[in-house]
């Protein structure tokens, strides 16, 4: 693309150092993970024993038989599904039908109200967490699904970046249906919110990935096991390491909950290093 | 109706078919319906916790009582408990291990993997991946790294017939090891936002430096790094909000210790609010939270406007 012939020894010796640097960083990323996959296919005893045993066989599927068996895994991750998937939709609905309102129509106070719904943005969930607690408590909403779902309907963010879409889109498309005599909410649906799909589909992952992750609301909400959310199940587990279960169980454990998002972001990386990147800047 | 004939001064002057279109942006008050489900959300789950939070931090409160006025009682206990100190030094420590490493190994990286190769996608993809991954996955990862005996790290030392470094129990590696997980988990973000600038460089400035004779240090000095500057500091201040909520990673990994060299302020909070339930005074660490945060916020709100500006 650029390149002078004017140093070409320089500059491959350089691109040496380069490349056995990025291939060092490649390693520490990996590493730790083939560590803990090894760890997972071994019996927990022969490991105790000798940890360099994890280079040769025997392998074992013992200990996903074990998670699949024993653990309350699956509860957990029906926990999380409910949950993140619940305030996916309920996050859509909300910053489509705010976005909308927002961008599109004139209501007395809209902009004073929409420059209090930025300052939202500003606001740390741990500035909020105590009262929100105190709050919960008193409607009983601790250990419910409503009281995991509910907290996350309130951030500001899947508003703004649909106000913002919504802008985007040429006036004239709603103008024309407006003619037709279209209702308001006709318009929303039929015209507007087909146009808004790959921001729906931004806010989706990220308001899925971010509720799935999440870990401070959840642990101090959910406090009996079965209600627990895989993120703070696993947790749970992880207190009494390397006694009970063992080692090998917690490591298969935590391949089984962390793969599948892991294969989820494969498929759908695009989107998802655009919601996290545009969440960042916003 | 009576809106519905107020015309705007659009649509007095607008001829016709204008006419209609302006009046629909007249104000009123049934649009509000759009936007009022998620102000329910947002003003009893949001705005009304945050100011009951400010109420809660003059009074000593339990879970269900909202307790007696001490006005600026827990503050004063705050700036007098030794741990809470601690943990705004411990915090100030973990953001300046983590923020620049961050920024610098997101910058070298976002370069190196800057081409439209097939091993570049690869590597971007792997080094994002981490960043999907649940706090208290990584943190599993890493104690199994760090962890004496089975850990890779002591494994790894083993072959040498050496000690691997107690990243967790010794006093002075705790946060250390911590940061490096956290770097471990956070890298993705840097590195896009530093690759999303990088390729918004206009491609002849590049040409024009060939043409120039320019070696690579002096394009990468001259006009890579100029370009990219304020993407950097949008980068440390996005990091710094971020890592100063350093929470999961602290608990899971090291519970605080040991001697609390390892609690951040909002672990301080976890501990105060919800594990002794004196939630007053967790409100009140809260709020110096929030108003720590408050201020890079704005510092990022202000860089982003700039550049919004200057586009």
């Amino acid at each position: 693309m650029s390149a002078p012939a004017t140093s070409i020894k320089g500059r491959a010796f350089g691109d040496h150092v380069l490349l056995a640097l990025v291939i060092l960083l490649s390693i520490v990323m990996i590493a730790p993970v083939l560590w803990v996959i090894g760890l997972s296919l071994k019996d927990n005893a022969e490991l105790m024993a000798d940890p360099n045993s994890v280079f040769h066989a025997p392998y074992t599927l013992k200990n996903y038989i074990n998670t699949v068996g024993t653990s309350s895994v699956f509860i957990w991750v029906r926990n999380s599904i409910i949950v993140s998937g619940g305030l996916t939709l309920g996050t859509l609905i909300l910053s489509s039908l705010a976005g909308y309102g927002f961008a599109r129509l004139n209501f007395p106070g809209r902009d004073v109200l929409f420059v209090i719904v930025l300052f939202g943005l500003a606001v740390p969930e741990q500035a909020v967490l105590v009262a929100r607690h105190q709050i919960f408590s008193m409607l009983k909403f601790h250990n419910t699904y409503q009281g995991l779902i509910l907290p996350g309907l309130s951030a500001p963010f899947g508003v703004f970046l649909m106000t913002q879409y919504f802008k985007a889109i040429p006036k004239e498309l709603d103008e024309a249906a407006m003619l037709d005599n279209a209702s308001r909410l006709r318009i929303f649906w039929k015209v507007l919110l087909p146009l808004t799909l790959p921001a729906q589909a931004t806010l989706g992952i990220f308001t899925f990935l971010g509720a799935w992750n999440d870990y401070f609301w959840p642990l101090i909400s959910a406090t009996r096991k079965d209600m627990f959310t895989l993120t703070v199940g696993m947790a749970s587990t992880q207190t009494n390491f390397a006694q009970s279960e063992g080692i090998g169980f917690l490591m298969a454990q935590a391949v089984f909950a962390g793969a599948p998002i892991l294969i989820v972001y494969l498929f759908f990386q695009k989107y998802i290093v655009t919601a996290v990147s545009g969440a960042a800047v916003r | 109706m009576a809106d519905r004939l107020a015309m705007s001064p659009t649509a007095t002057l607008a001829v016709g078919v204008r006419a209609p279109t302006a009046d629909i942006y007249a104000p009123q008050w049934r649009n509000f319906i759009f936007v009022a489900p998620f102000l329910f959300f947002f003003t009893t789950l949001l705005l009304f916790p945050l100011l009951w939070g400010m109420w809660l931090s003059f009074h000593k409160a339990d879970t269900f009582s909202s307790g007696n006025f001490v006005g600026l009682g827990n503050y004063a206990r705050l700036y007098h408990d030794k741990v809470f100190l601690q943990s705004i030094w411990n915090t100030f420590y973990f953001v300046l291990l983590t923020v620049p490493t961050l920024a610098l190994i997101g910058l070298f990286l976002a370069l190196c993997l800057n081409r439209r190769t097939r091993t570049a996608a690869v590597l971007r993809t792997l080094f994002f991946s981490s960043s999907v991954l649940s706090v208290t996955i990584v943190t599993l990862i890493w104690r199994i790294v760090f962890i004496p005996n089975v850990g890779l790290l002591s494994t790894i030392y083993g072959w040498f017939g050496a000690t691997a470094p107690a990243f967790i129990s010794d006093p002075s590696l705790a946060m250390v090891g911590i940061a490096i997980a956290t770097i471990w988990w956070c890298i993705g973000l840097p590195m896009m936002l530093f690759l999303s600038a990088l390729q918004q460089i206009p491609q002849d400035i590049y040409e024009a430096a060939a043409l120039d004779n320019a070696n690579r240090w002096q394009t990468l000095r001259s006009i890579t790094l100029p370009s990219i500057k304020r993407t950097f500091i949008l980068v440390i201040i996005i990091q710094i909000v971020l890592q100063f909520q350093l929470f999961g990673q602290a608990w899971l990994m090291t519970r605080g210790g040991p001697n609390n060299l390892t609690k951040p302020i909002v672990l301080y909070i976890y501990d105060t609010a919800f594990r002794r339930w004196d939630l007053g005074l967790g409100a009140a660490a809260s709020e110096i939270l929030f108003i720590l945060i408050l201020v890079a916020a704005m510092a990022q709100y202000l860089v982003t406007r700039s550049r919004g500006d200057q586009a």
